[in-house]
């Protein structure tokens, strides 16, 4: 076991203990690239990478910096058109697992990607969806790679991007949406799941060292703790961290913090 | 065979035009910047452009007074920050622009739909999403068998549509390799199609290989042949993204007066891709793909 690691570290390492070998993985430049990446690299040498640039099978030799980097063509078993990753792969159910981030995510793990504030004047302006919305309704499951802290975590986000378990009152399964959406967010303090009865996020796992309260502090809505609580996640190996600082990431582009 | 051969300036002062709508797309890969230069040298105005990553090109043609409109899906520099003369438009309205937003399914739908010449495309998307109140355009319709509700977005047909590509001959016929995203779909959805290409070969390269040509000539209005046009984006097998500027372009964008001072420098400063190469000293060294031929394959009966 090691014993020093950092928040961001510890973020991959457990979103990549979620992954099962021979999943298929719509998967994210960022944390996410190097959560699929680790795992295949350890538990999950058969994990299927697809990109949403068209790259399905990718096996990328250096780490990608954009969602369309060149590395991830070198090498993988199939190139295709957007439509047909949309079309054919997505909404035809094949994805599996989806991963996704936001500026706001909130109570039922809805996610805001889109605007802070009124969407016509917005205070700050985010990027969009992207594919975001459409993973988070097709993907069989999704998991979220968010930081903790008050404002990133909202009772409401200002603007659903992508819908989590409940929105606007309605559920996933009145609303016809065919993946599960975000069953987990993975922070850098511990993970929340979505309760399977109100879809609500819940605090099940604590990380080594955190306290309940340090949680609840980086939630902006009275958060509620799973009975029993996981309070020891383990952290990250020797052979994790190796892989992380030395193989996937030696320029620490995603890892620093 | 009549040539379509054509410079850069001509094709864009031919087929570009004040209040069109117009296409420059590209998924990371093969984003035909020095098309997006000359529309801003030629101060083409009042401009619909739709793509689904806007990119660094979009910003600076945005910065450049050429867009009335934006119609996207992802608005950000990937990997590296934001487009900040994006943001100034939307947050406070400087220079003013419309927006239509989309997801990239819905992006992709939509051009889809513009090449199958039919009105709409139908998705099973957006349900929970706040992006129908946001756009009007994202409606529903019930299926005739099934009767589903499902998502539908209107077809995109644009006036021109610009695609980058590795290589071309001189009728249009073009092959692309490595990411594809949804240049097929664009080129059929619009009047008109300009082609820039990395190498222009004999028709009979494109005949040893058809399964690779992506756009038909007969679809394509010009052919540019402009080697490293698509810089800081890049073409695979020929070479590679230049991270660095993308990184580069945070704090430039987010200053209107750096911003202003690199389009005075590297695109009204120069009269075409060859000056601004010029301008650009060690891309060779720098990016210049590696060579990793794939085995040919067997065309025989």
């Amino acid at each position: 076991m090691a014993s020093e690691y950092s928040p961001s570290e510890m973020m991959a390492v457990v979103a990549a203990r979620e992954l099962r070998d021979g999943e298929v993985v719509f998967v994210g430049i960022g944390l996410p690239n190097l959560a699929c990446n680790l795992a295949r690299a350890t538990h999950a040498p058969n994990l299927m990478l697809i990109y949403e640039s068209g790259a399905v099978g990718a096996v990328p030799e250096r780490l990608p910096v954009s969602i369309g980097d060149p590395a991830l063509v070198t090498g993988s078993l199939m190139v295709c058109s957007m439509a047909d990753v949309f079309q054919l792969f997505l909404q035809n159910g094949r994805i599996e697992v989806g991963f996704l981030g936001g500026a706001q995510i909130d109570r039922y793990g809805n996610i805001n990607t889109t605007v802070v504030g009124k969407y016509e004047r917005p205070t700050v302006r985010l990027p969009g969806s992207g594919g975001a919305a459409e993973i988070a309704i097709h993907a069989r499951r999704t998991l979220i790679i968010s930081r903790l802290n008050a404002r990133a975590f909202p009772d409401r986000v200002d603007f659903v991007t992508s819908p989590g378990q409940r929105c606007a009152g309605r559920t996933r399964k009145e609303l016809g949406m065919p993946g599960a959406g975000p069953v987990k967010i993975v922070t850098d303090k511990g993970i929340l799941e979505a309760d399977p009865e109100t879809g609500e996020m819940v605090l099940t796992a604590l990380y080594p060292g955190v306290t309940v309260d340090e949680v609840r502090s980086g939630v902006g809505w009275p958060l509620r703790i799973s009975e029993p609580l996981h309070q020891a996640v383990e952290p990250p190996t020797a052979r994790e961290l190796m892989l992380l600082r030395e193989v996937l990431d030696p320029k620490r582009l995603f890892l620093k913090g | 065979m009549i040539s379509k051969v054509r410079s850069m300036r001509d094709a864009i002062a031919e087929h570009v035009r004040d209040g069109d709508t117009v296409v420059i797309e590209g998924f990371t890969h093969l984003i035909c910047f020095a098309a997006g230069h000359e529309i801003i040298r030629q101060r083409r105005r009042d401009l619909t452009i739709c793509r689904l990553t806007p990119d660094l090109i979009y910003d600076q043609m945005i910065a450049a007074g050429c867009a009335r409109k934006l119609v996207f899906s992802w608005a950000g520099n990937p990997g590296a920050g934001s487009l900040h003369a994006f943001r100034r438009a939307i947050e406070q309205g400087d220079p003013p622009l419309d927006i239509e937003e989309y997801s990239h399914f819905g992006m992709v739908a939509r051009m889809s739909a513009g090449a199958a010449r039919l009105p709409f495309w139908v998705m099973r998307d957006y349900m929970g999403t706040d992006l129908p109140v946001a756009n009007p355009r994202i409606r529903t319709v019930v299926c005739p068998y099934t009767g589903e509700v499902l998502a539908t977005v209107p077809a995109l047909n644009p006036d021109v549509t610009i695609i980058h590509a590795q290589r071309a001959d001189a009728a249009g016929n073009t092959q692309v390799w490595g990411l594809l995203g949804v240049q097929k779909e664009a080129a059929f959805a619009s009047k008109r199609v300009i082609v820039v290409v990395e190498e222009l070969v004999d028709e009979s390269v494109i005949r040893a290989d058809p399964n690779r040509t992506l756009i038909p000539g007969m679809i394509v209005s010009a052919v540019v042949v402009e080697p490293w046009g698509a810089h800081p984006s890049y073409a695979q097998g020929y070479y590679d993204r230049d991270n660095d500027f993308y990184v580069s372009w945070e704090p430039i964008s987010r200053d209107p007066k750096k911003l202003q001072a690199y389009l005075d420098e590297f695109v009204y400063g120069v009269p075409d891709r060859q000056a601004y190469l010029v301008t650009q000293p060690g891309l060779v060294e720098r990016l210049k793909a590696d060579t990793r031929p794939c085995e040919a394959v067997s065309y025989g009966f």
